[in-house]
């Protein structure tokens, strides 16, 4: 059965006296050669220009705030269980009285860590959590000396309070989501 | 006489800069080169086009450090490479770079030594390149190094006696062995036309007696590591890398020579200029057309895969030599019903 | 000045010549012998035979030497493995080769070495050599060449009864 047209029977058989000369063979790969020469080159010059990075792109992660500034992750623990490459860990605490104004439910993650050396950003963290607090971003993971330094926890994981630096993951989002977030009774979602 | 000797040295002197300078810059071209076949760049951050990249380089081996094998045969280890580079170096002494520059009534040619065998000294000198790579190979007391050895020693042997027809061939039909008179002849036809055959074969010679891909087996780091300078670093690997490109430069301006008419240029007598101005306008066309003949040689090197052994030793025996053979045969006998 | 030339050249000769004798490891000799072919090269020069000179680089160092050099790279000889020769081996090459050092005494002797040796002949030029050779020494001349020329063709035919 063929899948494509494009299979080509190998055979044995005996070179053309042509053929056995090779030169003809010899100067259509240098042809070949020759015309590469003055085709169009594949590298991105990298300092001065960059690749466009896709506006989906998984890269570093980042834990949002809602609009009031808090934190929205529960430490539900399902981002963890959904990783793949166990790089995610958390510990949990319960809000104390006074620290409304920090975090959004009960209970938050004391600690949050991602190994990013473990992590093989498949984005599936992004899609089991619950409360849209954990997204991939366009940014890469910077280089480091140590693999301790690739423990990233929520000084660099969460996003800073101030509106104007806030993370903008809408396009992350499908139309649907950002439709169903716009419903009065569905609190949770903003 | 004092005029004499000074302008020799001179001319020594700007042929040997000359000769490092183009090898130098043959590195950066066929690395550009081989970039652009690849669809890349090549190196283009020393300077602008990458042209300081060279120097990088060179700065690069210098400073490497000098490593040599406990077992080694300490003089026969150093001597290599010496060899090879100044094997490489000689061959320059007798090619003609252009006619004659008059100054205050003398005349210079622009030619180190002419002899009357001027051929048969280029084919001693080519012949003398395997002692370099076998010293070297054999010296540095490993493996991969003495099977490179071995391997550039028998594959230069075999190419040498195809080269040596080829090159008959044409000593048959310019009844000379100096190299002036041969570009002399070349006015009106160059050799080409007549020989193209034995040019062919020459190329194909020459390219094997570089050790280019697709005759590198010797250093071919797919089985040997690094061939006969596996052992080797810092400058000494240096030579070897730069005999190559030197051996590059010059089989190109043998070639120019033997088969395109060397520094002759095609008309160049009706531009009515004065004579040592069209004799530097004729010494830069025979650098175009070494350029040239550098840039075939890089084409073919990222075009072309290796030879398997006994391919290579199999064109060489059984389709060049015979060729050749064929080739002096017919030469000769049409130069008898002449 | 040619003087000085000439008494380098030979001392270089003899101290390569001897050198191949003397030298511990094989391929220490054949280099020895490389260098003393170019002492030798440089007298044909000297004497003006700028063809045999270059046509003796050309057949003894760069052919035939690679060969030898070929070959005992491969033999890998060692100090520690060299074979003791036999006392009956080594009589005989005393023999051998004194009868050598007699014959070339008894050559050199009847040699008129008085005269000065023939620095500006034109017998070395290629032309010279060639009228000679194909004049002179016709025969023996082509007998040779188809010599070679089967020795060649079988080597050929060596490679490709494959």
């Amino acid at each position: 059965m063929n899948l494509t047209n494009r299979s080509k029977v190998v055979t044995n058989k005996q070179m053309t006296f042509v053929e056995s000369l090779y030169l003809p063979a010899i100067f259509a790969g240098m042809w070949i050669t020759i015309k590469h020469v003055f085709g169009k080159k594949a590298t991105i010059k990298y300092p001065e220009k960059k690749r466009e990075f896709s506006e989906i792109y998984r890269g570093q992660h980042v834990l949002k705030r809602d609009d009031e500034g808090r934190e929205r992750c529960t430490a539900c623990g399902l981002c963890a269980l959904a990783c793949p490459a166990e790089a995610i860990t958390m510990i949990a605490a319960e809000r104390q009285p006074g620290e409304e104004n920090l975090y959004r439910e009960e209970k938050y993650a004391k600690v949050y860590e991602i190994n990013m050396l473990r992590c093989i950003y498949c984005g599936l963290c992004e899609s089991a959590c619950p409360k849209e607090a954990i997204f991939l971003t366009k940014k890469t993971v910077d280089s480091e000396y140590y693999r301790q330094a690739f423990i990233y926890g929520k000084d660099k994981l969460v996003e800073p309070v101030e509106k104007d630096k806030r993370i903008d993951v809408t396009k992350r989002q499908t139309p649907e989501v950002l439709q169903f977030k716009k419903l009065p009774n569905e609190r949770h979602n903003i | 006489m004092i005029v004499y000797l000074i302008y020799k040295v001179a001319l020594i002197t700007t042929i040997l800069l000359l000769s490092l300078l183009i090898a130098m810059y043959a590195t950066l071209v066929e690395r550009k080169f081989a970039g652009f076949i690849q669809d890349r760049y090549g190196p283009d951050r020393a300077g602008p086009w990458g042209i300081l990249q060279p120097v990088c380089d060179g700065v690069k081996l210098f400073f490497k450090e000098e490593y040599m094998p406990n077992t080694a045969d300490k003089f026969l280890y150093i001597l290599g490479p010496c060899l090879t580079m100044m094997v490489s170096l000689l061959t320059s002494a007798v090619i003609p770079w252009g006619g004659t520059i008059s100054i205050a009534g003398n005349n210079f040619p622009l030619q180190v030594a002419s002899s009357s065998v001027d051929i048969l000294y280029i084919f001693a000198v080519v012949s003398m390149g395997v002692y370099g790579i076998m010293i070297g190979g054999w010296a540095s007391n490993n493996k991969f190094a003495l099977l490179g050895a071995v391997r550039a020693s028998s594959q230069m042997i075999s190419y040498e006696l195809a080269m040596g027809l080829a090159i008959a061939s044409v000593i048959l039909m310019t009844g000379t062995l100096s190299l002036q008179q041969t570009v002399d002849q070349q006015t009106s036809m160059w050799n080409v036309v007549y020989q193209p055959l034995a040019f062919l074969i020459f190329f194909i010679c020459a390219l094997a007696e570089t050790n280019r891909a697709p005759f590198d087996l010797p250093e071919c780091e797919g089985e040997l590591v690094g061939g006969y300078h596996t052992e080797y670093s810092a400058m000494k690997l240096g030579f070897y890398l730069f005999s190559e490109y030197i051996n590059m430069f010059i089989s190109s301006a043998i070639m120019a020579t033997l088969f395109f008419g060397g520094y002759h240029m095609p008309f160049i007598d009706k531009l009515g200029l004065s004579p040592n101005l069209l004799t530097l306008l004729g010494t830069a066309f025979l650098f175009v057309k070494i350029f040239l003949f550098l840039l075939l040689f890089i084409w073919v090197r990222w075009t072309l895969p290796r030879f398997r052994y006994d391919q290579l030793m199999k064109l060489g025996w059984k389709v060049l030599f015979p060729l050749a053979l064929i080739n002096l045969i017919i030469t000769g006998i049409v130069m008898l019903l002449k | 000045m040619e003087k000085y030339i000439f008494f380098t050249l030979s001392g270089l000769a003899i101290f390569s010549a001897i050198m191949v004798l003397v030298s511990k490891r094989p391929v220490h000799s054949v280099l020895y012998l490389i260098l003393c072919f170019f002492t030798i090269a440089g007298h044909y020069i000297m004497l003006n035979a700028q063809f045999l000179a270059v046509v003796h680089i050309i057949v003894y160092a760069g052919a035939i030497m690679v060969l030898f050099l070929f070959t005992l790279m491969l033999l890998n000889l060692n100090l520690a493995n060299e074979l003791r020769k036999s006392i009956l081996a080594r009589v005989t090459a005393v023999i051998a080769g004194g009868l050598l050092l007699v014959t070339l005494v008894a050559v050199l002797k009847g040699l008129d070495a008085s005269g000065p040796i023939m620095a500006n002949t034109q017998i070395g030029m290629t032309t010279n050599i060639g009228k000679v050779l194909f004049n002179e020494y016709m025969f023996p001349f082509e007998a040779a060449s188809v010599l070679f020329l089967a020795a060649m063709v079988g080597a050929v035919m060596m490679v490709k009864k494959e």
